[in-house]
């Protein structure tokens, strides 16, 4: 009978070595080193106190909340440009039925996450029946987003930004679902045993979590589990790795792609939410370029511009990144004009990272 | 010998005034390898296709188990029991062996209201049945990149046989491979073979065809130039019979007279 065929020139491999062909490698390295080099040069600034970590979280969430799902669409091999577009254009969509017709803040908040979801699925169902680069796509869907926003905002306002939010939001059963705090009680009793500064009134140096932190978390988590543990993950690694070999096998790649651009879309209508619901306005210009620094917490967080291949977590990791970095340089007094050269270079070494760690996963084993 | 699993019979095929295929009959029975040899433009692409329900005989019939069958899709191929493993093997490299051998037809564990896809079922899975074929993995957790032409083609023939294929199509499995990888993907033939497997071995390589094969089917130019079993022919006849097989006799004459006309 036919003998088992052993080959002979496999060794055992370390469990370093498994590690180091793992996606969100090298985002993980990049925030130790970015945290190092800021624990340094800022340290004493009050960058790593509790406010000033809170602060940096912050930014980094609202971006996280945006990478976690555009990280899938890439792993899918689609992009979607219009993310950025789409915060401008969710933004209106829950201030103007609000402010301007009398909606409650809950139906203007439904009413514009249904819209957002029906113009993500427009996208997506471009994408796979014209069979276009999602590239070009969504870069026309992003012109016309911003374009519809500020014709709509300034035919309707007469202005192009929108405020008095805040008065309308404060009693509305969903407000403290975008913007509040949460874990107070936490807070006050680590600020007692001492473990966060408190301020000269004797109340602690920040009085929650922002809402925000909490969402990029729990969408990261979700997306994780998404990916790695779902029948659709499978999908998406298939959809974005081999198309044609995933459509053979009966595995439904465009309703995974349209499905897809549905949840971009949800997650900048999420961004939008929390945005008008924190700084109590919307604005025509809001979002404008996050669609481009999605992607870079997305490539920063190891996921290959070409699809097949990618992590979520990575891409929490990018997005925090992008937050140390930011408010890092705001503490250390550098000019902050020197922040997007920074992160322009920090994808470049990302994308040349993950093509050696992609290289590496293909071979090693 | 047993009953045939699927059956052609006279079927004709054309593409507008290009007949593709001319009263072919053709049958594999279970446990047996039966080779389809022929040129390039012989027809063999259009006989698998038709055999694997992309396209439908416009004459003739098919029949699996003995019951004439139309089918409608090659999925509805598939469902009856046939499954073809095509020269791209449908596999995505970049995703693992285990994820490869259960794309689109994920085995799921609930817990509780959630169900996920149950990793340690299909890695057992998938290294088991690559053992069954003969190929031992490192690891089914590595990604299909890794793996060596044999061991794909293992992986898809595997992964047929798994989901219940009592006949399988290989086209041209070795053509691609080296030396020692061919043997491999051979070895891989006899091994469904002796599990009850019918095999359709496409191929124009005689050499890889002899050393497995029951029986052998010859396509010229669309039609059959008959079905030989191996006690009834040489590996030398049927190279012959193949287009090329007389033609490299003919050349190999031709130089030797120019050989010898150059030294005189």
């Amino acid at each position: 009978m036919v003998s088992e065929i052993r080959d002979e020139r496999v060794r055992s491999v370390s469990r370093l070595s498994r590690l180091l062909s793992r996606p969100e490698l090298g985002a993980a390295a990049g925030t130790v080193l970015v945290f190092v080099f800021f624990a340094i040069t800022a340290g004493s600034t009050g960058l790593f106190s509790a406010k000033g970590i809170v602060n940096f979280l912050e930014v980094s969430a609202q971006l996280g909340i945006l990478a976690a799902p555009v990280a899938l669409l890439m792993i899918a091999g689609e992009f979607d440009l219009s993310v950025g577009s789409m915060i401008g254009f969710a933004g209106i969509l829950i201030a103007i039925p609000a402010v301007f017709w009398g909606w409650p803040i809950w139906l203007s908040l439904l009413f514009t996450f249904a819209v957002c979801s029906g113009i993500g699925a427009l996208n997506g169902l471009a994408v796979v029946r014209t069979g276009l680069p999602s590239f070009i796509v969504t870069l026309g869907s992003l012109f016309m987003l911003r374009g519809l926003t500020l014709g709509l905002t300034r035919g309707i306002s007469g202005r192009t930004q929108v405020s008095g939010v805040h008065e309308l939001a404060q009693n509305d059963p969903l407000n403290s679902l975008f913007s509040g705090q949460v874990f107070s009680g936490l807070i006050a009793w680590l600020a007692n045993l001492g473990l966060i500064g408190k301020r000269a009134d004797g109340m602690p140096s920040i009085s929650g979590i922002p809402v925000s932190i909490v969402w990029w978390i729990v969408l990261t988590l979700a997306c994780t589990w998404l990916l790695t543990r779902s029948r659709f993950g499978n999908w998406i690694f298939a959809a974005g790795g081999e198309a044609n070999a995933a459509r053979n096998l009966g595995v439904p790649v465009a309703r995974t792609k349209i499905t897809l651009f549905v949840m971009t879309a949800l997650a900048a209508a999420l961004f939008a939410a929390i945005q008008v619901l924190v700084t109590g306005s919307a604005d025509t210009l809001r979002g404008t370029q996050k669609e481009f620094e999605a992607i870079i917490a997305v490539v920063i967080g190891g996921t290959l511009l070409t699809g097949g291949y990618g992590s979520a977590i990575g891409a929490m990791f990018g997005a925090l990144i992008f937050g140390v970095v930011q408010m890092g340089i705001f503490y250390t007094g550098i000019d902050t004009d020197w922040f997007k050269l920074f992160m322009g270079a920090m994808m470049v070494i990302a994308v040349l990272f993950n093509s050696y760690v992609r290289n590496r996963a293909m071979r090693s084993r | 010998m047993a009953e045939p699993y699927v059956e052609l019979k006279s079927v004709s095929k054309y593409f507008g005034s290009v007949v593709a295929l001319k009263d072919v009959s053709f049958d594999v029975c279970p446990g047996e390898v039966h080779c389809l040899l022929g040129d390039n433009g012989a027809g063999k692409s259009t006989l698998i296709k038709t055999l694997s329900g992309v396209y439908t005989p416009d004459e003739g019939e098919i029949r699996v188990q003995g019951k004439p069958t139309r089918f409608s899709s090659p999925a509805d191929t598939r469902d009856s029991g046939i499954a073809t493993v095509y020269q791209d093997l449908a596999l995505v490299p970049l995703m693992s062996v285990a994820r490869n051998f259960f794309l689109g037809r994920e085995p799921m564990r609930k817990f509780g209201p959630i169900s996920q896809f149950d990793a340690d079922f299909a890695n057992r899975t998938a290294y088991d049945e690559m053992q069954a074929m003969g190929i031992q993995l490192r690891d089914p957790e590595q990604p299909v990149g890794t793996l060596s032409g044999g061991e794909r083609q293992c992986l898809a023939i595997a992964r047929a046989v798994y989901f219940g294929a009592k006949v399988l199509i290989l086209d041209e499995p070795t053509s691609a491979l080296g030396v020692h990888q061919a043997s491999v993907v051979l070895k891989l033939i006899v091994q469904s073979k002796a599990r009850g497997i019918g095999v359709i071995f496409i191929s124009h390589n005689v050499h890889h065809a002899y050393v497995v094969g029951d029986r052998f089917t010859l396509l010229k130019r669309g039609r059959s130039t008959g079905t030989y079993a191996k006690g009834e022919i040489t590996r030398d006849q049927l190279l012959n019979l193949m287009a090329g097989g007389k033609e490299l006799v003919d050349l190999e004459q031709e130089l030797a007279k120019s050989a010898r006309n150059g030294q005189a």
